[in-house]
């Protein structure tokens, strides 16, 4: 069964995404070997390894949905959505679960690590070298010491078939 | 006591309060004008209610107090107390009535003639006594014995007359706890003196009425619904768990909890239920006004009105319901003197029947009428090119008759205001199937037509079957399953099981003498072979409109209660699932739609769309159906299906020669015959590709007929060969899509002037807004051919300039997926205003899905054809033009 490891802040708790000193607070995780962040406020929930139902005909980025103390949440494997090559081996994968007009959707990501409060002077637009890919995808750059955190853009993320 | 009486009691109660409270804030804010109008709407409301159920007493009481206020309102009389306590003492008799009804059914007998006198003087300004000082006269003759003695007292308490007292308020009955009447009498007694409480009595009657109906809100009703589902699912886990767990101390609260859940699943889902009559009251008159109007005599028939339902579905039909009715005071009822003339009684008759059996909902429209007439539908599909004389001849009269549920089939000679339009069937047919039920038709030539719907009660949770394919499982809704059959491996017949049997790699199943077309689920949903299963396999008899389709699928489980869940957006592309599930296990599973299935395999009878698209191409436009073929040397050729009216192999010798054309005879007449560049034509007989423009025929003769894709037309425009428009790339390979106009143009030097009429200046004008030079280039041409003057523009853009440069022009037809402006916003600008803001348009698109057709109707398009379906088109350019826009 699944283990919730954080719930979503609840309104009026201390967590904000941004204070006033313009931080702003990200779940971080890695995809192959890139450290990337979610704004902690449209993350709900974060999983361990879940058992996926595979949805056929589904484009290939879907990797199936999953149960969700009762809600069917949609799993996309963020590799393949991003085109990264895929994990060797079957390791565990995480799945960090966000919300998009009232419909839940999982990502799966190779390990969701800590949670981060950065000040908004180490943003950094994306740099025009970025492959279309990672461009399209992202909403920029945190300089952090040592590594970049690619912020991704869930909405873009999420805009991955024609809804007519 | 008569529902409607119940609900006027409730609905008057909840006024009552509200005006209780009112009054006494006019009272202190007189000129509080938004108030006041309340209060004057509520009170008028009360009379005319009162009017209509005939209660006279209440309406004359009701009708003095709204004197008064009517002159308050109108600012001849100020909102003085003694004024406010005039209306109020009505409103109290008004109750007192109430109690009175409320507990006989009828309204007590009594004089309120000096209440009445009372109002009249303080409506004429006269104000003399406070008339809630004066004791009904007569209440006591027929209120039961021990409301005697209590209203009086307190009638002729000056306290109880003084509005500003808060007691009133809190004493009604629309509040829930002031529904019992302990509490009331508890606190009564504070506010008023001590004695025999004149409300009492009064409570005690309003109670039983509030006690019967709560209005809640149907969000709430929703919620609660949700709520029992989770729990529905969250037992059969549970459930699940103790079947395979041996301790027995959870076995006996479990079965509690279970049966306790099953209670209350019920429950709520009694509370979402409403009559069917509900959507059934606008009927009667509509079919008044139709009988009038198309000078019929008609009488309807209602059967089962209080057969419930969930108000979900109920929404869901009501609009079909009331299509089908009007079709069949349109269509299927016949003039008084042809009905007179046939035998029939002059008034004919529509019945709709309404009645539950197992689980379902069964709603029968029937008239007796005219029949479906056979011999049209049969024309009018062959043509329609839906199928050809051989098929007609080889279908049941009831596959013939389901013709009708076809989009774009009407088979009204003509379209009068009321229908024949062609888009009624279908979209009736779509909207029940997408509430999971059924339609089928009977129909007898001179006797009438019978229409029956089945529907679930309910959408929410539906009983499905649990099937394992390729390592999947899957749940079918049990409302579609007929039957389940075992049936051996291919080509192995052991015992008497039946066994899969193959045409042309098409597995078919030889079902008691019939042959079931099948599919296997895990091809159609590309699951791979899997482990190969022991040869034995099951199959899923499936009804799908009036076909029966059989799904292989490898394993079959047990029946489960499901609650369905509808898909993702990004997956709502996928027609083969009509939702998803949670399991008791608690693993996700889809739902698949047998109907969706269907459409995917073009087994649907009367269903023949592309084959759904394929994994790899989610984003790309719609895909039209191509028919390939072989002729000449170079590369496979293509046209698009939709432009051939036929495949025919005529035998050589059939083949002559007369004045150097090529000639044979076909259907009773000389049909032209062309050889594409480079067909020899020899062999036994000729394929040849047949064009048809109404009455002229033309023959295009080919080596071959390879096959029919789907693909997404990209063409690559530039050929200089004639008889070419360009080259694709289809099923993998470079084809040439050919001209179909250039071959029409060779068969026939007056093909274009067939029909005699000549695109000349007064020829109806047609601005063709198409992104596509290929459609341009079909559909200018072959528009012209059927005699229109045609402009085209490539853009929404381009053709909103035609019209401010004042072009003046009488129809549009435009695509819906084009660049920068769609066609929906186009269609939008057009009807916004401007010169060409009534013109008729007509929308071509790829998609013609319900939704989609919907969409531009909304868009305000006249009329929705697919794409390369020109006989359709030019039928509905016919229609339109015949008319401008309604509106």
């Amino acid at each position: 069964m699944s283990a919730t490891l954080m719930e979503k802040p609840r309104e009026g708790e201390t967590t904000r995404d941004t204070d006033a000193s313009g931080e702003q607070v990200f779940v971080t995780l890695m995809l192959a070997d890139q450290l990337c962040g979610i704004p902690v406020l449209m993350v709900r929930d974060v999983l361990s390894a879940q058992n996926i139902t595979r949805i056929p005909l589904a484009p290939t980025e879907i990797a199936g949905s999953l149960n969700l103390r009762g809600r069917i949440v949609t799993a996309i494997d963020l590799r393949r959505r991003l085109g990264l090559p895929q994990a060797e081996g079957e390791a565990a994968r995480m799945a960090v679960v966000t919300e998009q007009s009232g419909e839940l959707y999982a990502f799966l990501v190779d390990q969701v690590s800590e949670v981060l409060s950065l000040p908004g002077r180490d943003f950094e637009r994306n740099p025009p070298t970025l492959p279309p890919v990672w461009a399209n995808h992202s909403r920029g750059i945190y300089r952090l010491s040592g590594r970049l955190m690619v912020v991704l853009d869930v909405a873009r993320i999420l805009a991955l078939a024609p809804v007519q | 006591m008569d529902d409607l009486l119940v609900d006027f009691l409730t609905e008057t109660n909840e006024s009552l309060a509200e005006l209780d409270v009112a009054l006494v804030k006019l009272e202190r804010a007189p000129d509080d004008q938004e108030t006041l109008s309340l209060i004057f709407r509520l009170v008028h409301t009360i009379k005319g209610t009162c009017g209509f159920l005939g209660l006279p007493r209440l309406e004359r009481v009701a009708h003095a107090g709204e004197n008064v206020l009517g002159r308050v309102r109108d600012g001849k009389l100020a909102a003085s107390s003694d004024i406010v306590s005039a209306v109020l003492a009505s409103l109290d008799r008004i109750k007192l009535i109430l109690a009175g009804l409320a507990e006989t059914g009828t309204e007590p007998a009594g004089d309120d003639a000096a209440l009445i006198a009372a109002l009249d003087d303080a409506a004429a300004g006269r104000l003399t006594a406070t008339p809630a000082a004066m004791p009904p006269d007569g209440v006591a003759a027929s209120v039961p014995a021990d409301d005697v003695t209590a209203p009086d007292p307190v009638m002729s308490d000056p306290v109880m007359s003084d509005p500003v007292m808060p007691e009133p308020v809190i004493s009604e009955p629309a509040m829930p706890v002031a529904a019992l009447p302990t509490p009331v009498a508890a606190l009564t007694p504070a506010t008023s003196p001590p004695g025999p409480m004149a409300e009492a009595p009064r409570e005690g009657g309003e109670a039983v009425v509030a006690g019967q109906t709560i209005r809640v809100g149907v969000d709430v009703l929703e919620h609660l619904m949700t709520l029992v589902s989770e729990l529905v699912l969250t037992r059969n886990q549970l459930l699940q768990l103790a079947r395979t767990q041996e301790n027995g101390a959870f076995a006996v609260p479990l079965q509690r909890l279970s049966h306790i859940t099953s209670d209350l699943q019920e429950g709520v889902m009694k509370t979402r239920m409403q009559p069917i009559g509900n959507a059934w009251n606008k009927l009667p008159r509509l079919v008044r006004d139709l009988a009038h109007d198309l000078g019929k005599k008609i009488d309807l028939v209602m059967i089962g009105a209080d057969t419930e339902l969930d108000r979900q579905v109920l929404e869901l039909i009501k609009d079909p319901l009331t299509h089908m009715v009007r079709n069949s005071a349109d269509h299927g009822l016949e003039r008084p003197e042809v009905r007179r003339a046939a035998g029939k009684p002059e008034t004919g008759h529509i019945t709709l029947n309404a009645f539950h059996e197992g689980g379902h909902i069964i709603i029968e429209i029937a008239d007796d009428g005219r029949g479906l007439d056979l011999a049209r539908i049969r024309a009018k599909a062959q043509a329609q090119g839906l199928a050809s004389e051989a098929e007609l001849a080889a279908m049941s009269e009831s596959q013939v008759q389901r013709f009708i549920f076809h989009a774009g089939f009407s088979t009204a000679a003509s379209v009068t205001a009321v229908s024949g339009r062609g888009v009624g069937m279908d979209v009736v047919k779509t909207n029940i199937e997408r509430i999971g039920g059924t339609i089928d038709l009977k129909s007898v030539p001179g006797q009438g037509s019978t229409f029956t719907i089945k529907i679930p009660l309910t959408l929410a949770i539906v009983s499905a079957l649990i099937v394992e394919a390729g390592g999947e499982r899957f749940a079918i809704p049990q409302i579609s399953v007929v039957e389940l059959v075992r049936a051996g491996g291919e080509g192995r017949a052991d015992g008497d099981q039946p066994v899969i049997e193959r045409i042309n790699a098409t597995p078919v199943l030889r079902l008691r003498d019939r042959l079931l077309p099948l599919v296997n689920l895990r091809d159609l949903l590309a699951l791979g072979r899997g482990e190969e299963t022991a040869g034995e396999l099951y199959i899923v008899v499936a009804q799908v409109g009036s076909s029966l389709l059989g799904i292989i699928v490898d394993r079959v489980f047990d029946t489960e209660e499901i609650v369905v869940k509808p898909v993702a957006p990004i997956l709502r592309h996928i027609t083969m699932f009509s939702g998803n599930t949670i399991l008791g296990d608690g693993s996700v599973i889809m739902i698949l739609d047998p109907n969706g299935i269907a459409r995917a395999t073009g087994s649907g009878s009367d269903q023949r769309k592309p084959i759904a698209e394929t994994t790899e191409d989610v984003t790309s436009a719609a895909s039209t159906a191509m028919l390939l073929f072989r002729a000449g040397e170079a590369a496979p050729k293509a046209v698009p299906l939709g432009l051939v009216a036929r495949l025919e192999d005529i035998p050589r010798e059939r083949i002559e020669v007369s004045s150097g054309k090529m000639v044979t005879q076909y259907r009773g007449r000389l049909m032209p015959l062309v050889a594409f560049d480079g067909v020899r034509g020899e062999g036994e007989s000729q394929a040849v590709l047949v064009f048809s423009d109404g009455e002229h025929s033309m023959g295009l003769m080919v080596d071959e007929i390879v096959d029919v894709v789907d693909e997404v037309l990209r063409i690559e425009l530039g050929t200089e060969a004639p008889g070419l428009l360009g080259t694709a790339v289809i099923a993998g390979h470079a084809t040439d899509v050919i001209n179909t106009d250039y071959w029409l143009r060779a068969a026939q030097q007056d093909w274009f002037r067939g029909s005699g009429k000549d695109a000349s200046a007064n020829a109806p004008h047609v601005l063709i807004v198409e992104d596509s030079d290929f459609f341009r280039q079909l559909l200018v041409p072959s528009l012209a051919a059927a005699g229109y003057r045609v402009t085209a523009a490539a853009s929404a853009a381009q053709a909103l300039k035609l019209r401010e440069a004042g072009t003046k022009i009488d129809a549009i037809i435009s695509d819906i997926v084009m660049p920068d402006m769609d066609g929906l916003a186009f269609a939008r600008q057009i009807r916004d205003g401007g010169a060409w803001a009534s013109l008729p348009m007509i929308a071509l698109s790829g998609r013609v899905e319900p939704a989609d057709i919907e969409a531009g109707r909304e868009a305000g398009f006249t009329d929705y054809v697919a794409k390369f379906q020109r006989e359709a088109l030019l039928i509905s350019l016919r229609q339109c033009l015949g008319q401008t826009v309604e509106q």
